[in-house]
């Protein structure tokens, strides 16, 4: 792993202390101990189990529920319905981020209908967590059972059964809930000025994050008030969503991030916490609910399968003119599925004149999906860049050179909306073209084997939104930061890092904590790449205004005007006509007089932050191929991503590692397999193949500053742009393997075969 | 329900506690299998009978005529620590430290991978091609039974009420003898068969003069692939006998189609891995 020495900016050049340092994770040591607190290891006196009753149906009317039997069972403290929970009328939308309490209130618990396999129909709380799925049994529910469709394709066929009556596409009932469309230029005349056009189809299956934590809570509730400890990707939104679903006002809300085991943004949405908040209230006593990993496979929010068309079009000298898309995307039970990520991140990457990106979102009989790191764009690009690669070598052109000479750069208007400020695209292929691993020969066959080398590359737009910070100097001179997100990628580290950075004191010094909903201002998800992007701006200028009281103070200490004292290296000094009369004052010194010279010293701020900027990564990867067994195996992978500024390169490298990791799981191996009842078949880690530590390469990232010109210390995300490159590049080096081009996912070793045994006949 | 739990320090205990328990009774030896399947509600025992105190079902004896006698409760890692056993049965060494991960191999155990009854247990095809027999003993005695007779079909055995696996019994080796197990799966570890293959064979100055085949994964029992080892006996394991096992090991396929793996792919896989576990058991035996 190495950061490039061309693209160095002068910040990294220069004599930083912190930012850009390899400091030691500050909540490292707790979760390698196991000392670090999960939501499932809350308990409470007095605290009792809930349990969720499932629909064993994938599509079925809800005729009648009988919880009688399970109220009366010894040990059974509450029993709630969909009845419990506030319903927000079909008509009418009401927002929150991207969920729609519309379905948010049918997705933890079916109301009209249960409309996939897994969908919650009623909950439990008992003494034990035995008695409460013993009572569970005796609800009696009677369904009505419904056809049902699951496959995205199916689901969009005139005749496929309706999920529901009231989505209308071209004013006839269907499951088309929703599109979304972007332009540029004129695709008829472009794909005319066209010496190639390739045009391919590609599908994907669903795939679940694969967080290894499953979803658990605690709630109390008390005097009306409700305390809940939760793992998610943000205790507002756990706030705000139980609010809503149960009729509370966020102030009797109080929600308490637990740390994380995993998000990539399947905790953007919750399951257990408002079932577990009514249980709560309704019972009297703290209800504590887990998913088991089974109900995290059928019931929580893997990602879309899908069906896309591709077509590209360029000239004899290797200019793109024309792109169309169309990108169907799964939603499952609900409204929702990420076409903006598809259809908008899917030819960003290029500057083509003449664009035509189209989504559809399809509901269909499984779990509704949730966000999956970069939703939608690692769809989009893998279709896209499929056929990119497969123009190149029409084109005769090297795969990397054909991208460049079509790259987005500063000025190129994308389809999506924005024109390019500085980016670091470029810098990306160039990296890759001359890195070792490019130009290095791969064998064509040894030993049986065959040997193939892929390229791609990836956009994602990146996330600012709100965030809020406090910054207090402690009596002692130390400092405590709090922010308002749960930190799933190192975000405590890069914050420490700044802080240290700007006040010019010891990393060690600065303690980073996550406050609850009661502590700290409003701050939206952790997701959308944007933590340590918005955090280090409100960190930064809560920062900057503690300089601010810090120089007043040893101003007043001095008896001189404020604006005469500067700070540098950790401590106020006398500057100008003063410079030189006083001795500096140290962070510590001034914090120990902080009561004499006007009190406590801390600072905070709170933004709806901008300018994020996208996010441009470019792969490169090597696979062996077993052509008798049809193991694909990932032998050498290298991703070159412009990542504006590296606060924290190891955390940097592990989003990249991971995301590629996942990537090479969705490509090779993960999939949802519906039996023919409708019913998921493979929900366990045995059988739903995410790769294991033996299954990968070391993955290297070579890690490229191109500085944001928009954000304090120049960074962009970085978390979500490593997972859109992967699928292509594998696919497209398992093509320069076997000479067969796959257009399905994932290619598990009986379609490789299949398809290997279908070309030799 | 409450569980009983008995940890008898005899067989002859063990064998009145299971039977006393009638149909409620599971034996733990590893616990891979039983303490998974109850935690996902499969089985739900009223006795559970831990066999890993009794020292017939932990010991690993070499009789003196050269043969193993293994007990069923001996767990993967401390096969592969006996000093002489790799040795001489490299593959049913290697085919039980396939199953589960470095942990799970502290504990997994032969018995329990057999009489779990999935076709697709690792050690089991090693086992059927080194042509082992199993010790059963029950209320109404002990008896000796060929390896692969045991299992009836998934998940079900031939096993009389209150019976219990004591130990394996592997025969003694002629000369140039030695075995193989490979097996496929999508990932390079913590997975199930898609297809496993176990061959032992004898070579003789190039040629195969002995062989058996067993084959997991690929019908409700693991088979014993007779027709595959005929072709390979008196062959120099050239490319027509191996191509030719291959074809007999691919036409005794009974498979499914499921999530694991398609009937196309496991019959045509099951002759691959036959052609690489023969060539790796004759490398092992001392070359073609």
């Amino acid at each position: 792993m190495s950061t490039t020495g061309s693209t160095k900016t002068p910040e990294t050049a220069n004599d930083n202390k912190w930012i850009g340092k390899r400091t030691i994770r500050p909540d490292g040591a707790d979760k390698v101990t196991g000392r670090a607190a999960y939501a499932a290891d809350t308990t409470m006196p007095g605290m009792i189990w809930g349990k969720v009753l499932r629909s064993p149906h994938p599509h079925a009317r809800i005729k009648s529920i009988d919880t009688s039997k399970a109220e009366a069972y010894p040990g059974v403290k509450a029993v709630m319905t969909a009845k419990d929970i506030v319903n927000f009328p079909i008509d009418k939308s009401v927002m929150l981020g991207i969920q729609d309490m519309r379905w948010m209130c049918r997705n933890v618990m079916a109301r009209e209908k249960a409309l996939f396999a897994g969908h919650p129909v009623a909950a439990v709380a008992a003494t034990t967590e035995k008695i409460a799925a013993e009572a569970c049994k005796l609800i009696e529910v009677e369904y009505e059972v419904l056809p049902f469709v699951i496959d995205v394709e199916e689901a969009m066929k005139p005749d496929a059964p309706i999920l529901h009556d009231f989505i209308k596409y071209k004013d006839k009932p269907s499951n088309i809930a929703g599109t979304l469309e972007h332009k540029l230029g004129d695709v008829g005349e472009g794909f005319a000025k066209a010496d190639v056009v390739i045009e391919r189809s590609f599908r994907t299956q669903p795939v679940h994050q694969g967080y290894i934590e499953p979803h658990a809570c605690l709630v109390s509730v008390s005097d009306g008030k409700a305390t809940i400890w939760s793992s998610s990707q943000g205790q507002f939104m756990v706030r705000a969503m139980c609010a809503y679903l149960t009729g509370l006002p966020q102030n009797d809300i109080r929600a308490i991030p637990a740390e994380i085991g995993g998000g990539f943004g399947g905790k953007t949405i919750i399951y257990l916490e408002p079932l577990a908040l009514i249980l709560a209230k309704k019972s009297g006593r703290p209800v504590k609910m887990t998913m088991t990993r089974g109900e995290v496979f059928h019931a929580s929010g893997p990602t879309s399968g899908s069906y896309s068309t591709v077509k590209l079009g360029a000239t004899k000298d290797g200019k793109l003119v024309a792109a169309q898309g169309t990108f169907c995307l799964q939603a499952g039970a609900l409204p929702g599925s990420p076409i903006r990520g598809a259809a908008g991140c899917a030819f960003a990457p290029y500057d083509i004149p003449n664009v035509h990106s189209f989504g559809y979102d399809v509901v269909s009989n499984r779990s509704k999906v949730a966000a999956y790191r970069a939703p939608g764009a690692p769809i989009g690009a893998y279709g896209v860049e499929c056929v990119m690669d497969e123009m190149a070598e029409a084109l005769k052109m090297d795969p990397l050179e054909f991208r460049l000479k079509n790259a987005a750069k500063q000025g190129t208007k994308a389809a999506h909306g924005p024109v390019y400020p500085r980016i670091g695209f470029v810098e990306t292929i160039e990296e890759a073209k001359k890195h070792a691993h490019y130009t290095t020969p791969l064998p064509k066959a040894k030993n049986g084997k065959l040997y193939g080398r892929g390229v791609a590359s990836g956009f994602w737009f990146n996330a600012g939104g709100e965030s809020s910070a406090q910054v207090n100097v402690n009596e002692d001179g130390t400092v405590v930061v709090i922010t308002g997100h749960p930190d799933i990628g190192g975000s405590r580290a890069s914050t420490a890092n700044i802080t240290a950075e700007i006040l010019g004191i010891d990393y060690k010094k600065v303690s980073v904590l996550i406050g609850d909903t009661s502590v700290i201002g409003f701050s939206n998800l952790t997701g959308g790449s944007r933590v340590t992007y918005a955090s280090a701006m409100v960190v930064t200028q809560s920062t900057e205004k503690v300089i601010t009281q810090l120089r007043e103070r040893a101003a007043k200490i001095w008896k001189i005007d404020p604006d005469a004292v500067v700070w540098e290296n950790g401590e106020a000094r006398p500057a100008g006509d003063n410079a030189g009369k006083f001795e500096p004052l140290s962070l510590g010194q001034i914090a120990a007089q902080a009561s004499a010279t006007g009190g406590p010293i801390g600072a905070g701020q709170q933004l709806n932050t901008t300018g994020a900027e996208g996010g441009f990564a470019t792969h490169v990867c090597d696979v062996e191929v077993d052509p008798d067994l049809g193991i694909v195996r990932v032998l050498r992978y290298t991703a070159f991503q412009d990542v504006g500024r590296a606060i924290h390169p190891s955390y940097v490298e592990g989003q990249i590692q991971g995301g590629a990791a996942q990537g090479i799981g969705w490509a090779l191996s993960e999939e949802y397999i519906y039996n023919k009842d409708g019913k998921l078949d493979n929900p366990s880690f045995l059988d739903y193949r995410m790769p294991v530590s033996s299954d990968l390469p070391m993955l290297d990232s070579v890690i490229l500053e191109i500085p944001n010109p928009k954000h304090p210390q120049g960074v962009r995300g970085v978390g979500e742009v490593p997972l859109v490159p992967p699928l292509a590049a594998i696919s497209n080096a398992v093509y320069n393997a076997l000479g067969r081009r796959f257009y399905s996912l994932p290619m598990s070793p009986p379609k490789i075969l299949a398809t290997m045994d279908m070309a030799a006949d | 329900m409450d569980v009983q739990y008995v940890a008898p320090k005899t067989l002859d205990e063990a064998i009145r506690a299971f039977a006393a328990a009638a149909g409620s009774g599971r034996i733990l030896a590893g616990g891979t299998d039983l303490l998974v399947q109850m935690r996902n509600g499969i089985v739900s025992p009223g006795t559970i009978v831990d066999i890993k105190k009794i020292g017939e079902l932990t010991s690993i004896e070499e009789t003196k005529d050269g043969g193993f006698r293994i007990g069923a409760a001996v767990s993967g890692m401390v096969l592969r620590e006996h000093p002489r056993l790799s040795k001489v049965w490299p593959g049913v060494v290697e085919a039980a430290n396939l199953i589960g991960s470095t942990q799970v191999q502290g504990r997994a155990t032969p018995g329990g991978n057999l009489c779990n009854g999935s076709p697709a247990g690792d050690s089991v095809p090693a086992m059927v091609a080194a042509a082992a027999t199993v010790t059963i003993q029950g209320p109404n005695g002990r008896r000796e039974m060929a390896v692969e007779k045991v299992p009836k079909g998934p998940g079900r055995l031939n096993l009389e009420p209150g019976e219990i696996v004591v130990s394996f019994n592997l025969p003694p080796r002629a000369k140039g003898s030695s075995d193989a197990y490979l097996r496929m799966i999508p990932r390079t570890e913590m997975d199930i068969a898609v297809v496993g293959c176990g061959v032992s064979l004898t070579m003789d100055k190039g040629t195969c003069t002995a062989a058996r085949v067993g084959l997991g994964a690929v019908a409700p029992t693991v088979l014993l692939v007779e027709e595959a080892a005929k072709a390979l006996i008196g062959s120099k394991l050239d490319e027509a006998a191996l191509a030719k096992a291959a074809a007999a090991c691919s036409a005794a396929c009974r498979p499914i189609d499921d999530k694991r793996g398609t009937i196309a792919y496991r019959t045509k896989v099951a002759g691959v891995l036959l052609k690489r576990t023969a060539l790796i058991a004759a490398e092992r035996a001392g070359g073609k």
